[in-house]
C-alpha cells in the first residue's frame, strides 16, 4: 500500500526506462537469455570458429566481471589487472604441466596426464588455486594502495602489472627451488598444458569445442551468481559508499581497509580463474601475453558496458571482443586496402580500444548499460528520485 | 600498585614508549626514501672498493645516469606541471614524447642533415629541427586537453584519466603506423659515442654534453617562465585556486592550454635528445619513458618544479646503475619497485609538496 502511493505522489517520468517494461522482465530476460546461450553451440560445427570466438568471450566476460567489482563497484581505477590473469595462467603453467618435470605429483588426473612426468593437478582443483592465489596477489597489490586515492592507485596498480609481467619475461633465469625448477619459460612459453579432465566429461581437446564452451559457460554463471549477490550484499553497499565518498563512507562506519582489500582480492580471484581458464584452453603460458595493453583491453570492456553494471559490463565483453577478434581481423580487415590505404585494419587494434576509450567517456561515461546510481553521478539532468523509485522497486 | 586502583587511568606507562615510536617513524618518513634511494649506489659502491677497484665505475655510471636522467627530467616537468594544475596524470605525456622524437626524425629527413654535414649547419638546423619539435609535441598536448580532458573538468576524477590513457594508444598505434613496430635508426649526426674528455677514469662522452647542454637552458627557462612572467603568475594562481583565480580575472581555460603547452614542448625536446642520444626510436618508447617519468615526478613531489628534475637525475642514476650491474631486462622492475615503495612510505616525495590527492 505505501509503496502505491509512493509511486501517485512521486509519479514516474515519461522516459525512465524501467516504466516501459514490467518488473518481471528484466529476470525473464536472463533467464532466456542463459538458455540461449546453453544450447547456442548445438547450432554450429563443433570446431567452428564462432564458437571459438564465443569460448574466448565468455572468458573475456569473466575477467571484465572480476575488474568490474575493483574499477566500477568500489571506484578503484586497477590499470594492472593483467596481473591476475599472468598469475592464473601461471598456475595452470606450474601444476598443471610437464615444466617441471623433475616432480611427480598426480593429484587427480586420470588418462594421459597421468603417465608424464611433472605436476598435475585436476582442472578444478586448479580453478580453486588459482582463485586462492590471484585473491592473496590482490591483496598484496592492494596494501600499498590503501592510503593513496583516485590516479595514484592507477600507476600504483600499473606498476605492479608491469612488474609481474618483467618476471613473467624474465623468470627463466629465476631458480628459486633449485636448478630444474625456473620461475617461468620466458617468451618461449609453458607449452603443452594439461587438457581439461573433468568427471563424467570426455577428456577436452582441440578437436570439439563445445565442453569448452559449456564449462566456461558454467565459470560465467557462477561468477555472475557470485557477483550480483556481491552486488546487493552490505559488502557491495560499502563498495558503493567508498566509491561515491570515501571520508563519508569512513564516518559512516564502513571499515575502509577491509572492504577495499575485499574488493581487490574478489575482482583478482575472477581474474584468475579466467586466466586459468585461458591458458588451459589456449594450451600455452606465454609471457608476452601479459602485457599492459591487455589491463586496457578489460577496461575497455567494463567502461563500454557501464562501469558498475554487471549486464552492461557482459555486453561489453562480448562486443570488444568478438570487435578484436571478429570483426577487425576478418570482416573489415580489408577495408584500407581497398580505399587505397596502406594498412590493414588489424595494425589498428589498440588505436581503435584507445579511440573508444576517449569516445565513451565523453559521449556516453555511463557506459552502454548504465548503472543508475553511476549514471545520476555523470549527468546532472537524471532526476534523484527516478533513482530511488528504481532502488525501491528493483 | 595496579591491583590497588584498578580504576586510575593508565596514563603513564603507556604514554612513555610513544615518543620513541613516534620519533622513529618521524625520521623514516622524513630520510627513509632518502636512505633508500641511496642504498644502490652505496652497496656497489662498498662492493667496488672491496673487490680492489676504484670508485671510476661508479662515477661512470653516475655521469651516464645524469645525462640519461635529464632526458626523463624534461618530461617529468611536463607530468608535475599537468598535475600541478588540474591534478590530472596526463597518461599521454609519454607518448607526446614519443611523437617529439619521431618528428625529429622525419625533420631530420627533410632538412637533409646527414653524417657530412658541416658544424655550421648541424647547429643551426638542429636548432631548428628542437623548435619544430617542441612546438609539434605541444600544440599536440594542447589538442590532448582540448579534446579529451576539457569536457570532462566537472567528471570524477577517473573519467579523464582514462581518457588519457585513450589517447596514450590512440598515438602509440599513430607510432606504430608512422615507423613500423621495430626499432628504427636515427642518422648519428652529432657521433654520440664519441668521447669529449677523460676525468679521473670517467668518459664524458658527446651525447651527455648534448643532453645536459639543451635540458640545463629549457628547465631554466621554464622555471623563470613560471615563477616570473605574467601568465606564470596566472599558472600558479590557477593551481593554488582555479575559481579564485577565475574570480581575479585570469582566463582558466587559457592558462591550463598554457601549461599542457609547456609541458608537450619540453617533451619534443626531450624526443629530440632521445633520437640523437639513443639513435633508434620506436613507437613503444613513450610507454616506458612516460612511466619512468611519472616515477621521477612523483619521487621528487608530484605539483614541485625543481623536485621533478632531481628525481629525473636520480632515477636515471638508479636506471644506469640497474642496467650495467644487474641487467637491463630487470631495469623496468626495479624502477616501478621504487614507484612502489615511494608510494607507500612517502607519496609527498622529496621535497614533499602536499597534495590533496597524496596526502
Amino acid at each position: 500500500m505505501t509503496t502505491a502511493a509512493a509511486t501517485t505522489e512521486r509519479g514516474r517520468p515519461a522516459g525512465s526506462r524501467g516504466s516501459l517494461l514490467p518488473p518481471w522482465f528484466g529476470r525473464f530476460a536472463a533467464v532466456a537469455l542463459g538458455i540461449v546461450a546453453i544450447l547456442l553451440p548445438l547450432f554450429f560445427d563443433p570446431l567452428s570458429g564462432f564458437i571459438d570466438d564465443c569460448v574466448i568471450a565468455l572468458a573475456y566476460v569473466v575477467m571484465a566481471l572480476g575488474l568490474n567489482v575493483v574499477v566500477g563497484f568500489a571506484g578503484l581505477l586497477d590499470l594492472g589487472y593483467v596481473a591476475f590473469f599472468a598469475i592464473g595462467a601461471f598456475t595452470v603453467g606450474w601444476f598443471a604441466s610437464s615444466f617441471y618435470a623433475d616432480a611427480n605429483i598426480h593429484i587427480l588426473v586420470s588418462g594421459q596426464a597421468e603417465k608424464l612426468p611433472g605436476i598435475h593437478i585436476n582442472f578444478l582443483l586448479i580453478l580453486i588455486i588459482a582463485a586462492a592465489l590471484c585473491a592473496v596477489a590482490g591483496i598484496l597489490i592492494g596494501l600499498p594502495t590503501l592510503r593513496l586515492r583516485g590516479d595514484y592507485i592507477a600507476i600504483v596498480t600499473l606498476a605492479f602489472g608491469e612488474i609481474i609481467h618483467v618476471f613473467a619475461v624474465n623468470g627463466d633465469a629465476i631458480k628459486v627451488f633449485g636448478n630444474g625448477y625456473p620461475l617461468t619459460n620466458g617468451r618461449q612459453g609453458i607449452s603443452p598444458v594439461d587438457q581439461i579432465k573433468l568427471p563424467f566429461i570426455t577428456q577436452f581437446n582441440q578437436l570439439n569445442l563445445r565442453p569448452w564452451y559449456w564449462l566456461i559457460l558454467g565459470i560465467v554463471f557462477f561468477v555472475l551468481f557470485i557477483v550480483i549477490r556481491l552486488r546487493d550484499s552490505r559488502l557491495g553497499r560499502a563498495w558503493v559508499a567508498i566509491r561515491e565518498d570515501e571520508v563519508a563512507a569512513a564516518s559512516m562506519g564502513v571499515p575502509l581497509v577491509k572492504t577495499k582489500l575485499f574488493a581487490y582480492a574478489s575482482g583478482a580471484a575472477i581474474g584468475g580463474m579466467s586466466g586459468a581458464f585461458l591458458a588451459a584452453y589456449l594450451n600455452t603460458v606465454n609471457a608476452d601475453q601479459f602485457a599492459f595493453s591487455f589491463s586496457i583491453f578489460v577496461l575497455a570492456m567494463v567502461i563500454l558496458g557501464g562501469m558498475g553494471s554487471v549486464w552492461g559490463v557482459v555486453l561489453g565483453a562480448v562486443l570488444l571482443s568478438f570487435i578484436n577478434n571478429r570483426l577487425i581481423p576478418d570482416v573489415l580487415n580489408g577495408v584500407p586496402g581497398k580505399l587505397h590505404l596502406d594498412f590493414q585494419l588489424s595494425d589498428l587494434g589498440f588505436g581503435i580500444f584507445g579511440f573508444l576509450l576517449v569516445f565513451v567517456m565523453i559521449m556516453r561515461p555511463e557506459g552502454l548499460l548504465p548503472e543508475r546510481r553511476h549514471q545520476l553521478e555523470l549527468h546532472e539532468d537524471v532526476e534523484v528520485e527516478d533513482v530511488l523509485w528504481e532502488e525501491e522497486h528493483r | 600498585m595496579a591491583t590497588e586502583s584498578p580504576a586510575q587511568p593508565p596514563p603513564a606507562p603507556l604514554a612513555a614508549p610513544k615518543p620513541r615510536g613516534s620519533a622513529a617513524r618521524e625520521f623514516f618518513s622524513r630520510w627513509g626514501l632518502w636512505c633508500l634511494l641511496i642504498a644502490l649506489p652505496v652497496v656497489y659502491a662498498v662492493k667496488d672498493l672491496a673487490g680492489g677497484h676504484g670508485l671510476a665505475r661508479l662515477a661512470q655510471n653516475v655521469v651516464e645516469g645524469v645525462s640519461n636522467g635529464s632526458i626523463w627530467a624534461l618530461i617529468a616537468v611536463g607530468y608535475t606541471l599537468v598535475y600541478g594544475i588540474i591534478e590530472l596524470i596526463n597518461f599521454a605525456n609519454g607518448e607526446v614524447f614519443m611523437i617529439g622524437s619521431f618528428t625529429s626524425a622525419a625533420l631530420i629527413g627533410t632538412l637533409g642533415l646527414t653524417l657530412t654535414t658541416g658544424p655550421l649547419g648541424l647547429v643551426a638546423g638542429l636548432l631548428v629541427i628542437l623548435v619544430l619539435a617542441m612546438a609539434a609535441s605541444g600544440s599536440l598536448n594542447v589538442m590532448i586537453e582540448k579534446v579529451g580532458y576539457r569536457p570532462l573538468r566537472n567528471a570524477p576524477k577517473l573519467a579523464p584519466l582514462i581518457t588519457a590513457v585513450g589517447f596514450s594508444f590512440i598515438l602509440q598505434n599513430v607510432g606504430l603506423l608512422w615507423l613500423g613496430g621495430s626499432p628504427a635508426s636515427v642518422p648519428d649526426l652529432i657521433h654520440a659515442q664519441q668521447d669529449v674528455f677523460t676525468i679521473f677514469g670517467v668518459t664524458v662522452q658527446r651525447a651527455d654534453i648534448l643532453a645536459v647542454g639543451v635540458t640545463v637552458p629549457l628547465v631554466v627557462g621554464a622555471v623563470l617562465f613560471i615563477s616570473r612572467s605574467r601568465l606564470g603568475k596566472a599558472m600558479r594562481a590557477t593551481a593554488q585556486d582555479p575559481d579564485a583565480a577565475r574570480l581575479m580575472g585570469i582566463n582558466v581555460d587559457t592558462t591550463i592550454s598554457l601549461t599542457f603547452l609547456l609541458g608537450g614542448m619540453l617533451a619534443g625536446a626531450a624526443g629530440l635528445i632521445y633520437a640523437l642520444y639513443e639513435t633508434t626510436i620506436w613507437y613503444f618508447q613513450g610507454f616506458q619513458a612516460g612511466l619512468i617519468a611519472f616515477t621521477a615526478a612523483v619521487m621528487g613531489g608530484i605539483g614541485n618544479l625543481k623536485g621533478a628534475v632531481l628525481g629525473g637525475l636520480i632515477i636515471g642514476i638508479i636506471q644506469q646503475i640497474s642496467d650495467n650491474r644487474i641487467g637491463p631486462q630487470w631495469t623496468p622492475a626495479i624502477v616501478f619497485a621504487f614507484l612502489v615503495l615511494i608510494m607507500v612510505f612517502r607519496p609527498q616525495g622529496l621535497l614533499g609538496e602536499e597534495t590533496r590527492e597524496a596526502g
